[in-house]
């Protein structure tokens, strides 16, 4: 029987688990620890839900409902001196909870505080944009739609970023396998040159390691070069090599190791 | 497209026909002042951008899913291939992360090691920086000159860790070599001289009458501007916000050593080169008070957690306990616990960040690289309207962006 491999989820599996390995955590400590972050969250908790809120490694992480995401970021932008957001994007959680994981990475330069927004949405659901509070978030909310297909309402550019926009599939899902799917192996030929021609073409090569050693149309060997094309599966005919030097060219003279200075100070 | 049958010119980048006159200008993604594959569909009337849409992605290359596939010590060299110019500064940045996410407690000279290769990658950055931007604005001068300095301490990387470019300096939990014999003396060399060398730039360049009109009052970046779009480093300083996380959130032994953060509040091109000339004499001073520090510190190189670092070689090769560590940690990987981080740290560039969401797996869950220059091609959009085509060039020159990060 084959082994089973799940298809919601085919990442790179350990090859070894240990089924008694129970993972330590990392430290989460109250928010009332901190006297800043305890006012933001006050604050937050004021007008918001907060599902869970703790500090993990100096920054505080807010758990909030996804339809509260554009207030929440205006009230700490607004109110809460949070003004530039470093960095959002997603998490996919789909194989164990069917849902995505938005994060908004925000920092405060006069508090020195970061502070890590995050909310939960469906696989089909949509997040309001923030890119009105912040320009960044034009770019950071395309390429989360590039690479998880989570869709951003309000945007004014809704387009993939960095793979090309007729691309299938997204990147980054725990569904897409690292190699790329059969989309992505034909994607050159089928632009170019049609379905019909994946017969012809053959599958790309993409090993570009790969050497075939009888193949003298597009490999040569250093020392051992023989003519364009010639068939050396029976043995290969042994190529003297000349250099034009030895012939007496102007200015160019054969390499001489006795003659030869090594700089062994450059003098830095 | 061209039509054999019709008499009518063709240009290959160019519409001409258009209602109201408006030309669609394709700028790269090969060409040379575009700092890699970046690719910029700029909608101009006459001279003048009216539009512009940077497009990139032409270098991705997916490290952000190849992370998750990987074990945390497979990952440091693809890390590598980042930000290119100044390898180590990315190394550093996902080290110091991993460590975070652990709780680790670096030794002493690592650290020291650390900054040292820090700095001098920051060196590099701005010297490669100087010599592209000097290049594309037509001063061959400038660029051969800080070549020849970044020639010399590329041969000093190379002489610590035998790589040029591509470094891998760094490890998680310290570093893998402690330093040659020569390199305090060559670095001290080195150091001595490049006032006058920086002054040989300035020279040539602050008075240069074809340099000012290129970089005064050009590509003019407002502080809320570069805060909403997310600008970091050198971008957001010229802006007139002092930030550098060096200084605000003190990582390895930057609270130790005395440096100044050069501002300004033009926020045009000059304003950013004169603060890249500013930084270099900053790191200088960094790494003479750091060379001092190397002397009397503990030859511990890597931090002391069996269960996630592997011994010194010697233990390894004399003890059969710290070979059996050694040989679970390459086969399966350090298991960091259940958790996430988000550490960003201050690069050439700007802030680099390595956020890391941890399922105590040998493989993060989710691993998001935070470049700064992808923002700073994002602000193209906004920042280039209004601008005429020649100053296209010398703004992508002061955003300093690297390919390599902005794909990734």
């Amino acid at each position: 029987m084959r082994a089973y491999t799940p298809k919601d989820n085919v990442q790179k599996k350990p090859y070894y688990t240990d089924r008694y390995w129970v993972a330590p955590q990392v430290a989460k400590h109250d928010v009332s620890s901190d006297e800043v972050f305890a006012a933001d969250l006050e604050a937050i908790k004021a007008k918001f839900d907060v599902l869970d809120a703790y500090i993990q490694v100096e920054q505080m992480v807010v758990v909030i409902n996804a339809h509260d995401n554009f207030a929440v970021i205006e009230m700490l932008k607004n109110e809460r001196a949070y003004n530039q957001l470093s960095e959002m994007s997603a998490i996919d959680w789909l194989a164990t909870e069917g849902k995505f994981e938005i994060f908004y990475q925000m920092l405060s330069m006069t508090k020195r505080k970061r502070v890590r927004i995050k909310c939960k949405i469906d696989e089909k659901e949509s997040i309001q944009s923030v890119e009105k509070l912040f320009r960044s978030a034009d770019w950071s909310e395309r390429e989360m739609y590039d690479m998880f297909g989570v869709v951003v309402n309000n945007h004014p550019f809704m387009k993939r970023i960095l793979m090309p926009d007729d691309w299938e599939g997204f990147p980054l899902r725990k569904t897409y396998p690292l190699q790329g799917d059969e989309f992505a192996a034909w994607y050159e030929v089928d632009k170019i040159f049609g379905k019909e021609a994946r017969e012809i073409i053959g599958p790309e090569n993409r090993d570009p390691a790969r050497i075939d050693r009888y193949d003298t149309e597009r490999f040569s060997r250093l020392g051992h070069e023989v003519p364009f094309g010639t068939d050396i599966t029976q043995g290969e005919p042994d190529t003297p090599l000349v250099y034009q030097e030895s012939e007496g060219v102007f200015l160019i003279e054969k390499f001489d190791a006795e003659k030869s200075v090594v700089i062994s100070d450059r003098d830095r | 497209m061209q039509q054999s049958n019709r008499l009518r010119p063709f240009f290959e980048n160019i519409t001409f026909d258009r209602a109201d006159n408006e030309m669609i200008l394709n700028f790269g993604p090969q060409h040379p002042s575009a700092h890699g594959q970046l690719r910029l569909m700029l909608h101009m009337q006459q001279e003048q951008i009216t539009k512009a849409h940077p497009d990139i992605g032409y270098l991705h290359r997916g490290m952000e899913k190849m992370a998750e596939n990987m074990i945390y010590n497979e990952f440091m060299p693809t890390t590598d291939r980042m930000d290119y110019i100044a390898s180590s500064s990315n190394n550093y940045g996902f080290a110091l992360a991993v460590e975070r996410l652990i709780g680790l407690e670096v030794p002493r000279r690592a650290k020291v090691i650390r900054m040292m290769l820090l700095e001098t990658n920051r060196l590099m950055s701005h010297l490669f920086w100087l010599a592209t931007t000097a290049l594309d604005i037509g001063a061959m001068t400038v660029f051969l000159f800080a070549f020849r300095e970044r020639e010399y301490l590329m041969d000093l990387i190379e002489d610590y860790c035998g790589a040029r470019l591509t470094h891998s300096a760094v490890r998680i939990g310290g570093v893998p070599l402690d330093l040659p014999d020569n390199f305090i003396g060559d670095l001290r060399k080195f150091l001595d001289k490049l006032p006058e060398n920086i002054k040989d730039y300035e020279d040539l360049l602050d008075t240069n009458r074809i340099w000012l009109m290129r970089m005064e009052n050009v590509g003019v970046i407002s502080t809320e501007m570069a805060l909403s779009w997310g600008c970091s480093g050198v971008m957001l300083r010229a802006s007139g916000v002092e930030w550098d996380i060096r200084k605000e959130e003190p990582y390895e032994l930057y609270d130790e050593v005395e440096f100044n953060v050069p501002v300004s509040d033009k926020g045009d091109n000059y304003a950013r080169y004169k603060l890249y000339m500013a930084e270099m004499r900053e790191s200088a001073k960094i790494l003479y008070q750091v060379l001092d520090m190397y002397e009397g510190t503990e030859p511990a190189l890597m931090a002391h957690a069996p269960q996630y670092i592997s011994a010194p070689k010697l233990d390894i090769m004399t003890q059969n306990y710290s070979l059996m560590q050694h040989f679970v940690l390459v086969t399966q990987g350090m298991r960091p616990p259940v958790g996430e981080v988000y550490i960003p740290t201050e690069s050439p560039k700007g802030e680099l960040g390595y956020y890391i969401n941890s399922q105590g797996g040998a493989y993060p869950y989710r691993l998001k690289l935070r470049a700064p220059s992808f923002w700073h091609t994002g602000i193209l959009t906004d920042l280039l309207p209004g601008h005429y085509i020649p100053d296209v060039v010398s703004i992508i020159g002061t955003t300093n962006i690297v390919f390599g990060e902005v794909d990734r």
